[in-house]
């Protein structure tokens, strides 16, 4: 097959509203954080509500564009918007350009949509934060980052938007900012992600040495006639990128301590949108990795890596924020090992990173909404039966639950399977792996379930769980909605032919097996996940103190597989030493040198500055003495 | 023996005086005066060089020396007043904070 080129018509119509969909977000960003600090009584009044609707306006323009987009010619839908030039130099010309295609169509929908949801849920979650209107001022700041790096027609835009959604992340998790656990967490996020920064600074900087350009228009024309060690080169830094920002292994240890931040944060940046951005980026750069397959190939390792990493930390945690961080991990292997399959996984990447992020907001909304309820407990096994006392939650929460396990018709069912077939139809033993992390899968979220909303009640004393307002609850019903619907986006082919025209159509897969009976067998390997759990934490009491003793995968999951002490040895012990190397070499080598000759003069000036006594006989003395000698010299000198 | 040489000892005499007073006595005022005590001393040579030679150039020397030593009379009391009122004291020893 050829790999389609980026070829964009000029903005008309409706896509002159194209750069409002940043400027909305970015506008009530600007007013809450900027005029929080000029006329604070007035952005605390309305500040909050102000993002809220700067929110919606974005998603009402997403709408717009969309139909208006729709409404064209399958060839006609890349659209391109160039807003002013950004950096114009002799060898280096590089635009504020706006692509609008298919694929940012459906991240538009999805970032404004679900932002929009989220920023109405935190109305009510943040009620009684005294620091709320901030908290609306990052998300709106988030919102326009991200969207600026799903709209950006070069490389170097996208990286703008980047490093935006990174700050607005390290922000955000850090928003309980008095907590040190909270601090520390959003320096290790920021810390980590810049390693990935790296990689894909590198790859823009690869990108201007071959290509001359950061244009995905220019680039995508030029790929098929570069050398393949060149893109092979370039997609590993890619790759790297995307590993910090999707929290892949090896730079995976910063997801699960992020959710120190309030949990719409974890909800909206570290499930739904920014942590896909990775994934973004590799379907994004389909030009170089339908070229490079040994850049696939790694893709391809990281995520099926990372897929059962997630698994194993959720099945272990106890800290419910923390099992959905380690199902979002996972999840998002998933989406990477579709994208890693080159064009035929393409469009399920994006599919499922759709799916998923109705259906992981929707499950991270309910837990916050849980610990609303719970007085801000996390740990599940302080909870239990909470299926009477928080019905609406209870009720959205099954649906997310539903989705994720690819229970039959939710739409975790559809985008899922679509990734394992593809799977099984490059190698039997990826769609093997793929299905039996689909049974880890069910076990923990079953585990959840079960520990949550059915078992004993273990609540502490003076808790009383209660329904959250319907500003927290209207959102997770739609995002429920959309869980259980998401499906839908399959209908006909229908998301396949709209994507066509960024990713290519896929070539029918031959060989492996049928799709039907990947579908049996999916399910059947999910239910036995739903047994095991069962009989784990279903049939006796769950203890509401977790188990000291306990076997050794177990306790390896506890401390997230050793990541942190990987890094620690492999990493920071490393650079500590060269670090103190540095400084040693530096205090005995450079120092001694540059202040040795200060030194000595100012050890001579010491000696020398005692002689300035103060008492003016002292003087007198030394002037007579000096007189003496002088006569005694001219005496010695004229003698005959 | 010559006929300035009375001369020249008295002035050797009386600038020894001066230059030993002007180290061993604290009080400022007697300082002062041991100071100009030096001056006359050189005056009284200056002027016993000037007869021996027959011209008046010594005579001019002393007279610029007395315009000198008037007007650093003028000066030097001053200072010494002033420290002496802030300080009720009038010993070099105790205005020693001007250093390093």
């Amino acid at each position: 097959m050829v790999t389609p080129v980026v070829a964009p018509v000029a903005a008309a119509g409706a896509f002159h509203l194209l750069w409002l969909v940043i400027a909305f977000p970015l506008a009530g960003a600007a007013f809450v954080l900027v005029g929080g600090v000029l006329a604070p009584r007035v952005v605390n009044a309305v500040g909050r509500h102000v993002a809220v609707l700067m929110a919606l306006c974005s998603f009402a323009v997403s709408v717009v564009l969309v139909v208006a987009d729709a409404n064209r010619a399958s060839g006609q839908r890349q659209v391109v918007q160039h807003v002013y030039d950004w950096i114009d130099t002799a060898h280096l010309h590089v635009g504020m350009d706006l692509l609008y295609d298919p694929l940012s169509a459906l991240f538009l929908l999805l970032v404004t949509g679900v932002g929009s949801l989220i920023h109405i849920y935190s109305l009510g979650y943040m009620a009684h934060d005294e620091r709320r209107t901030r908290f609306f001022g990052y998300l709106n700041l988030f919102v326009a980052a991200m969207l600026m790096l799903v709209l950006s027609e070069n490389y170097l835009g996208l990286f703008l938007g980047w490093e935006g959604v990174g700050l607005a992340s390290y922000l955000l998790i850090g928003f309980w900012q008095h907590k040190p656990t909270a601090a520390a967490a959003a320096k290790k996020a920021f810390v980590m992600n810049r390693v990935g920064d790296m990689g894909l600074s590198l790859a823009i900087a690869l990108c201007f040495t071959t290509f001359g350009s950061t244009s995905f228009t220019v680039i995508s024309h030029h790929t098929a006639t570069t050398g393949s060690d060149r893109l092979t080169a370039l997609g590993l830094l890619l790759l790297l990128g995307a590993c910090g920002k999707s929290a892949q292994v090896p730079l995976q240890a910063w997801l699960l301590d992020a959710m120190e931040g309030p949990t719409p944060v974890s909800a909206l940046i570290h499930a739904a949108t920014m942590v896909t951005a990775g994934v973004y980026l590799i379907v994004r750069s389909n030009f170089v990795f339908s070229l490079a397959p040994d850049a696939r190939t790694a893709v391809v390792v990281v995520a099926m890596v990372t897929i059962f990493w997630g698994a194993i930390l959720g099945c272990a945690k106890d800290d419910i924020k923390k099992v959905l961080a380690g199902s979002t991990m996972s999840q998002i292997g998933y989406m990477m090992l579709g994208a890693g399959l080159g064009p035929v996984g393409y469009v399920f990447a994006i599919f499922h990173l759709l799916t998923h992020g109705a259906f992981k907001a929707n499950m991270f909304l309910g837990a916050g909404s849980v610990m609303h309820g719970m007085d801000d407990d996390v740990d599940m096994r302080h909870y239990g039966a909470l299926r009477k006392a928080l019905p609406v939650t209870f009720a959205t929460f099954c649906f997310g639950y539903l989705a994720i396990i690819g229970f039959p018709g939710f739409s975790g069912f559809w985008s899922k399977d679509k990734i394992i077939d593809a799977a099984f139809g490059q190698h039997w033993y990826l769609g093997a792996l793929a299905v039996l992390a689909a049974g880890i899968t069910s076990f923990y979220m079953t585990r959840l379930m079960l520990m949550t909303w059915f078992a004993g009640r273990r609540w502490r004393d003076g808790v009383h769980p209660h329904e959250s307002p319907a500003v927290m609850t209207g959102p997770l019903v739609v995002l429920a909605a959309l869980s259980a619907a998401g499906g839908l986006l399959l209908a006909g082919d229908w998301i396949v032919h709209w994507l066509a025209p960024v990713v290519g159509q896929a070539p029918e897969t031959s060989g492996g097996l049928a799709s039907w009976e990947v579908s049996v067998i999916t399910v059947v390997v999910v239910a036995l996940g739903i047994l095991a759990a069962w009989l784990a934490v279903g049939r006796r009491p769950v203890p509401a103190v977790a188990p000291a003793k306990v076997a050794w995968p177990i306790a390896a999951a506890r401390q997230d597989l050793y990541g942190d002490a990987i890094n620690e040895i492999f990493v920071v012990e490393p650079g500590r030493q060269l670090t103190a190397a540095l400084l040693a070499i530096d205090k005995g080598g450079v120092d001694v040198v540059m202040t040795g000759g200060p030194a000595a003069v100012g050890a001579y000036g010491g000696v020398l500055r005692s002689l300035q006594n103060g008492f003016v006989r002292s003087y007198a003395l030394s002037v007579f003495g000096g007189a003496l000698v002088l006569v005694l010299v001219l005496l010695v000198v004229n003698w005959r | 023996m010559h006929t300035v040489t009375p001369y020249l000892a008295l002035s050797t005499i009386l600038f020894t005086i001066g230059a030993v007073g002007v180290l061993i006595r604290r009080n400022a005022i007697v300082v002062f005066m041991c100071v100009e005590l030096m001056l006359n001393a050189a005056n009284l040579a200056l002027v016993s060089f000037s007869n021996l030679h027959g011209n008046l150039d010594g005579q001019v020397a002393a007279f610029f020396v007395m315009v000198v030593a008037a007007a650093e009379v003028v000066v030097g009391l001053a200072i010494i007043m002033t420290i002496f009122r802030s300080r009720r004291s009038a010993s070099v020893d105790d205005a020693s904070v001007l250093k390093w």
